[in-house]
């Protein structure tokens, strides 16, 4: 689905990825781990195609296309989704607006038809039910006013409302109490699909209790110094970063 | 964001730049005693409007042009303005196949047919092209209930009692340089009447556009709400592109007597100049209504267009328990300058007052709210609440708020909140990610901010309006 290699960026003049190679196939779920400033936001958001970004170097290709070309709105237009870290707050556009925008925005970008009214509420009651959502969040302005846990959990409603082919999880888990954490995560893998492939980006294997990655990436200093399946996630957890670190120095 | 896409979006062209091939019957440019006279006569007046209009051309005449507001611009030439241009109509219309069809061609273009109106829609238009009504419909509907809709030619004809009654009471003749100048020269503008406990099943509506190249606009409204009556005026504006800067001067009366309320909103886009500046139109406007006893009146307008605005829809709240309220959206772009508000006067007791003020600046506008809440010695338990936010985007343009307070009475309760923001790029980035693109994203967060304002309009102008704020800031973007 998606081909990272040898991909390079800086904000500034700061070098954060310094060669990053991945690769994710549909179906699969890869958890990136690593301590703060190792560059696991920075990829997310090249990926995304955030502009503040320069790639220095390396490729992107998503299902044969060079992502690198597209503008951030025509890459979400293929399917890829990322659930932000901290979610902005845009005052006076409800939630059902927001996301019915982006909707048919999204048809648009691929020359499909509006969604219909009808079918298109008949979603919202769906997926604000599968995250355990009360409908009022539908009519409040986005984000604002939102709890931490609330914000998370209405970036995996725009998740469950888009169905996107690749989702990446920029820590989804902080700032969730463990009902909230449960919930979401329970979300997300009922949106799971032979089709869809996930990334999670998180500091702590707690997560990983509930999605459950096939491998597990450790990114530190702009690389992956090492991957592995779940144990590693157990792994990291027992020993912490440190011994990445030593062996990295 | 970067400057680029700014660039972009703020140099959209404006999108009703034409003008319409019509012959005009235009007196030549130039103000003095001759030329109202000519203004009268043409237009068959008696002489007690003949007399009024000269009395405030000598009142004009002794009057300096204001200097307070935070505009600059050229000082218009008085003397080079043609005062007087209408259509040449020969005959009254009946229905609109009489109507001149290039007329009806523009208001096709500008997406406000008579016909869709007429049939779809259901509201009532008096249309006003280059100072005189050309078209009326929805009379008959209006007349049952012994609501009066006409132009003000026409009212000065058929009901001299209530012009010359109310004229000139809420905007005195010598109440300012703009008014006296159009108390002296209006050439038209709609007259409206809401009998008592009539309650008007209509939005009424009027459509000015100034069409004569160099040719003020003038225009004259008076409406008059009487004891327990309802009326939701509507009135939207759209103008030509011109090389010449262009005079517009409206007075806009509103009188709301006991138990009556007036809804009166306005979506304004006149040619805001060039990306350099050049032309645009010169906005100066006094609009102010009354209220007596547990009257209510509240303005509302979306103002997106003119080189320069001067204008504060005000409301006296002489009537004990009146209320006041004032929605406004004033988007200024490329080098647009517009010092707007509004001014409460709270005379009665227990008068209540809102003002929620939205401005929006981008290119290298400047956009003022000005503001007076005053509390009169006798207005016990009167208050208000005033909020005043701005939003800027690039870092070329300006906002200001000037809020004036004057309180004469020791219970008065005036609350002021205001706020600066821009549209930060994790905002448009947000919406990119989710499939929006730059300008649609910039629609979006604009409508947002402005929906306390917007969801004042009715909903056929609301959408209207929301379109005229994306046509505003929209570029090339995508």
């Amino acid at each position: 689905m998606i081909k990272i290699n040898n991909l390079q960026a800086r904000v500034e003049d700061k070098e954060i990825l310094k060669g990053i190679n991945l690769e994710i196939n549909p179906g699969e779920i890869h958890a990136i781990m690593g301590p703060n400033g190792s560059g696991k936001s920075t990829l997310s958001s090249v990926i995304a195609g955030r502009e503040d970004y320069e790639v220095t170097g390396g490729s992107i290709d998503f299902e044969g296309e060079d992502l690198l070309d597209l503008d951030p709105e025509e890459r979400a237009h293929k399917g890829i989704f990322l659930s932000f870290q901290y979610p902005v707050e845009i005052p006076g556009v409800s939630v059902s607006n927001f996301i019915k925008t982006a909707i048919n925005e999204s048809r648009k970008g691929r020359g499909e038809e509006p969604m219909e009214a009808r079918e298109m509420l008949a979603k919202m009651r769906e997926k604000t039910a599968l995250l355990e959502m009360d409908k009022s969040y539908l009519s409040r302005s986005l984000n604002e006013g939102f709890s931490g846990g609330e914000k998370k959990r209405n970036e995996i409603f725009q998740m469950a409302m888009l169905e996107p082919k690749l989702a990446i999880l920029d820590e989804t888990d902080s700032g969730l109490d463990i009902d909230a954490l449960r919930i979401v995560a329970g979300g997300v893998n009922k949106l799971r699909t032979a089709d869809n492939a996930v990334v999670v980006i998180t500091h702590y294997q707690r997560l990983l209790d509930y999605i459950k990655p096939d491998f597990v990436h450790v990114l530190y200093n702009g690389r992956i110094v090492k991957s592995g399946g779940p144990e590693l996630a157990h792994e990291l957890e027992e020993k912490g970063y440190d011994w990445i670190k030593a062996e990295n120095a | 964001m970067s400057d680029e896409i700014l660039d972009e979006i703020t140099a959209t062209d404006y999108k009703y730049g034409f003008t319409t091939d019509i012959e005009s019957d235009t007196v030549p440019p130039g103000l003095n005693e001759d030329v109202i006279r000519l203004i009268s006569e043409k237009k068959n007046e008696p002489q007690w409007m003949l007399d009024w209009r000269l009395d405030a051309y000598k009142t004009w005449l002794e009057m300096e042009e204001p200097e307070w507001s935070n505009v600059t611009y050229t000082k218009p030439d008085f003397q080079a303005v043609s005062y007087y241009s209408a259509p040449k109509q020969k005959k009254e219309l009946g229905s609109l196949d009489e109507v001149d069809p290039e007329l009806l061609r523009t208001f096709e273009r500008l997406g406000i047919s008579l016909d869709e109106q007429k049939l779809l829609s259901g509201v009532a238009m008096d249309v006003v092209v280059d100072s005189v009504s050309v078209a009326t419909t929805f009379k008959k509907t209006l007349a049952e209930k012994g609501i009066i809709f006409c132009s003000m030619s026409e009212a000065i004809q058929e009901h001299p009692e209530l012009v010359r009654k109310h004229l000139g009471t809420v905007v005195p003749k010598r109440d300012n340089f703009y008014a006296a100048l159009n108390s002296a020269v209006f050439t038209d503008g709609s007259f409206c009447y809401i009998p008592k406990g009539v309650r008007c099943p209509m939005e009424l509506s009027t459509y000015f556009r100034i069409n004569e190249a160099n040719t003020g606009q003038f225009e004259r409204t008076l409406v008059i709400a009487d004891e327990g009556s309802y009326v939701s005026y509507l009135e939207g504006c759209t103008a030509p592109s011109r090389d010449e800067n262009q005079l517009h001067a409206a007075v806009v009366e509103l009188v709301a007597m006991d138990d009556a309320e007036i809804k009166y909103s306005t979506v304004q886009n006149w040619y805001p100049g060039d990306a350099e500046g050049k032309g645009g139109v010169f906005n100066f406007v006094t609009k102010r209504g009354i209220c007596e006893r547990n009257a209510k009146i509240s303005w509302t307008q979306v103002e997106t267009g003119s080189a320069v605005t001067w204008k504060y829809p005000s409301c006296i709240l002489k009537g004990d328990n009146s209320i006041g309220e004032f929605y406004s959206v004033a988007v200024t772009n490329k080098y647009q300058q517009a010092d707007t508000g509004t001014k409460m006067i709270h005379l009665g007791k227990n008068t209540k007052s809102t003002i929620i003020s939205k401005g929006i600046s981008a290119g290298k506008s400047h956009n003022s709210y000005r503001g007076l809440v005053r509390v009169g010695a006798r207005a016990e338990n009167a208050r208000n609440f005033s909020q005043c936010d701005s939003l800027l985007m690039g870092d070329q343009c300006g906002a200001h708020t000037f809020p004036y307070i004057e309180a004469q009475h020791p219970t008065a309760q005036i609350e002021h909140e205001a706020t600066t923001s821009k549209i930060g790029e994790d905002q448009i980035f947000y919406c990119n990610q989710r499939g929006i693109g730059t300008e649609e994203a910039i629609a979006l967060i604009v409508n947002g901010y402005c929906k306390d304002v917007l969801n004042q309009l009715p909903m056929e102008f609301a959408v209207e309006a929301q379109k005229l704020l994306e046509i505003s800031l929209e570029g090339s973007v995508g």
